[in-house]
């Protein structure tokens, strides 16, 4: 991979999910010894974008608006977790020829714009097959990426494969113990029973997970699915470490970067004033 | 990870679904060890749904050959879809669950759901590609008679694949009070287990049966595969018969195990039609039913060990089986099982075993357009 660079010095996360070490291992910093009962502040905001030609453009945008962590979507052609919006943008960017490889470069120039943010590959357990799992996992390193998240490989499943875990209401204490025993940083709490998507009002099924996820872990808990806007990010940060927005992102993004930006300023003053 | 067959099957889906797959995991296995419960399907199958289904030799259409077919497009509705229908749907009701989701590509598995659900008083809603529901109108209206929700994808393929990830992302929403109620021997385990289980009464029916009238076993039984689930059925009776050779037919345009490769497509890792990346690639046959590009992870696993092979027929090939059997047995089978049946000519073997796996009247307007 040319022109890749790799990232140095602290990373300005609240709570980063991990960060490469000298030994050039990926390697989990958890935030220990805090007052576990109240979310951290400030709440770190994670963007989701899919990745497409304009996308290291975009998340340099996203930062600038105070985005702390870019998850770049590797698109798979059946994408079970996700809504309609992220649906068609996968099936946008694969008849743009987004493909494994064309992924792997937008990071690396994603990497090389934005040195010190964690960058996050979140895709589908197929691309790993093919690639080759350790392989992908290594090549993405190579490329700039500080984790992973692998959308339909469930906690307890090829644990070596470090990467960001998610659990879901439907969760058993039992599970969310396991994916925080596994997880590589942080928690990702799947707010609602259902595939991504922009939803109406924050899923009143957040708060329980919270609960149950603080009874078992001390790691920061971020939330996504369902959220959209500064309301949304208001309420969730009132339980978790952070928020995750990932389709009202993808369809802003469509508009450009200076449109991205001023979307993920809604949500950062939002987060700040919370 | 805990793969089900050899290096195939297991459970990629998101987490959301993972404790209702533990859940339907054990209620399975509670209900597979309930004698109460195989009694009851065992009623059922022969009340409701016309079981044993007959063997039938079909002389005409295969001079020369002892060919007997087992008569799956006898069951009611019309294919064996009902088979697993059926079990799927007291098993819902062991698990207390009120609605049903389902896919479907031929509408046969459709029909079937409907058709249990109007039995014992479940909601039902299908998805169906609306390419699938342009070719097979007639089970599109017998779906809605039955009073299911036929929910027309219109997206990718506009086929079975995308029917199916939209029944799966349903699922994924209405986890809570919905049991999935999948069509075929693929998806995150336990369901190929489940279905092939309850499809297993094909092959142990069809054994005895070819025995009682032969004094021996089949030399070859043969079945189409598009997701697998009335092949697996079949050659469950006779896979410890090593005598007994299995072979799979797969439309030509939508070989999975004929020209496949490993990939993770509908929760689990089997052969799929993919490319390099694993990004799962269009299917192409006349035949919605096999008009799949993956397969169910136990066929992965019996191609590889060698227990059975798999070959392709194409359109053409099928059409004009479909068009013989009418002729010469007054017998209108599926394009599905067709392409099985377009394979019999050319076999070594004299005594030889076909699942009819459903009956044709779905086709009669793609048949007659050509």
């Amino acid at each position: 991979m040319s022109g890749q660079r790799q990232a140095t010095g602290p990373i300005p996360s609240p709570h980063p999910p991990g960060e490469i070490d000298g030994s050039g291992e990926m390697r989990a910093e958890v935030t220990r010894h805090r007052d576990e009962s109240v979310p951290v502040r400030p709440a770190a905001l994670a963007v989701y974008l899919m990745c497409g030609p304009e996308t290291p453009a975009l998340a340099e945008a996203a930062v600038e608006g105070g985005a702390n962590l870019v998850e770049l979507g590797f698109p798979f052609s059946d994408p079970l977790a996700d809504g309609p919006v992220i649906r068609r943008a996968a099936e946008r960017a694969l008849s743009q020829g987004m493909r494994t490889a064309a992924c792997l470069e937008c990071l690396a120039e994603t990497r090389a714009r934005l040195p010190q943010t964690p960058l996050v590959p979140m895709t589908y357990a197929s691309l790993l097959e093919a690639h080759g799992w350790e392989r992908f996992a290594d090549d993405a390193q190579a490329a700039g990426a500080t984790s992973l998240i692998v959308a339909d490989l469930p906690a307890g499943e090829r644990p070596g494969l470090r990467r960001v875990q998610l659990v879901a209401p439907t969760s058993t204490d039992e599970r969310i113990r396991l994916a925080a025993q596994e997880t590589d940083g942080w928690l990702y709490l799947v707010t609602l029973t259902g595939t991504t998507g922009a939803r109406d009002a924050l899923s009143p099924a957040l708060a329980g997970l919270v609960d149950r996820a603080r009874a078992t872990t001390g790691l920061p808990l971020y939330a996504g699915f369902g959220i959209s806007t500064p309301e949304h990010a208001r309420a969730a940060a009132a339980l978790a470490d952070g928020i995750v927005v990932g389709s009202r992102a993808v369809e802003v993004a469509e508009d450009g970067p200076a449109a991205l930006a001023e979307y993920v300023r809604s949500l950062r003053d939002a987060l700040d004033a919370a | 990870m805990q793969l089900t067959y050899g290096e195939y099957g297991g459970r990629f889906v998101p987490e959301t679904l993972i404790p209702a797959l533990d859940e339907l995991e054990a209620g399975w296995h509670e209900a597979r060890d309930d004698p109460a419960y195989h009694e009851e399907l065992e009623q059922l199958g022969r009340t409701y749904a016309g079981r044993p289904t007959p063997l039938t030799l079909v002389e005409r259409f295969a001079p020369g050959k002892r060919l007997y077919l087992k008569r799956e497009d006898l069951l009611h509705t019309g294919a064996h879809k009902l088979n697993n229908a059926l079990g799927q749907a007291l098993l819902a009701v062991r698990l207390g669950k009120q609605r049903i989701v389902a896919e479907t590509g031929a509408g046969q598995h459709g029909v079937a759901a409907a058709t249990v659900c109007a039995r014992f008083g479940l909601d039902c809603v299908v998805y169906m590609g609306s390419e699938d529901m342009r070719r097979q109108r007639p089970n599109l209206e017998r779906m809605a008679l039955l009073g299911a929700e036929v929910r027309p994808v219109e997206f990718g393929t506009r086929t079975l694949k995308e029917a199916t990830s939209e029944a799966i992302r349903d699922w994924i929403t209405n986890v809570e009070d919905t049991h999935y109620l999948i069509g075929s021997c693929v998806g995150p385990a336990p369901y190929p287990e489940i279905v092939g289980a309850l499809q297993a009464v094909i092959g142990r029916e069809a054994r005895a049966q070819i025995f009682e009238a032969e004094g021996r076993l089949p030399e070859v039984a043969l079945a189409c595969v598009g997701g697998g689930s009335n092949a697996i059925g079949l050659f469950s009776g006779f896979v410890d018969d090593l005598d007994v050779r299995l072979v799979g037919v797969e439309a030509g345009g939508a070989a999975s195990l004929g020209s496949g490769r490993p990939a993770v497509l509908h929760g689990s890792r089997s052969s799929v039609l993919a490319d390099e990346d694993g990004q799962v690639l269009d299917a192409e046959s006349i035949s919605a039913g096999l008009d799949y590009p993956g397969v169910g992870p136990e066929h992965a696993f019996l191609r590889d060990s060698g227990r059975a092979q798999y070959v392709g027929t194409s359109d053409e090939e099928a059409l004009a089986a479909f068009r013989r059997l009418t002729r010469t047995e007054g017998i209108l089978p599926a394009l599905e099982p067709a392409h099985a049946l377009a394979r019999v000519a050319e076999l070594d073997e004299e005594l030889v075993l076909v699942c009819l796996s459903g009956r044709g009247d779905k086709d009669l307007a793609e048949v007659v357009d050509r």
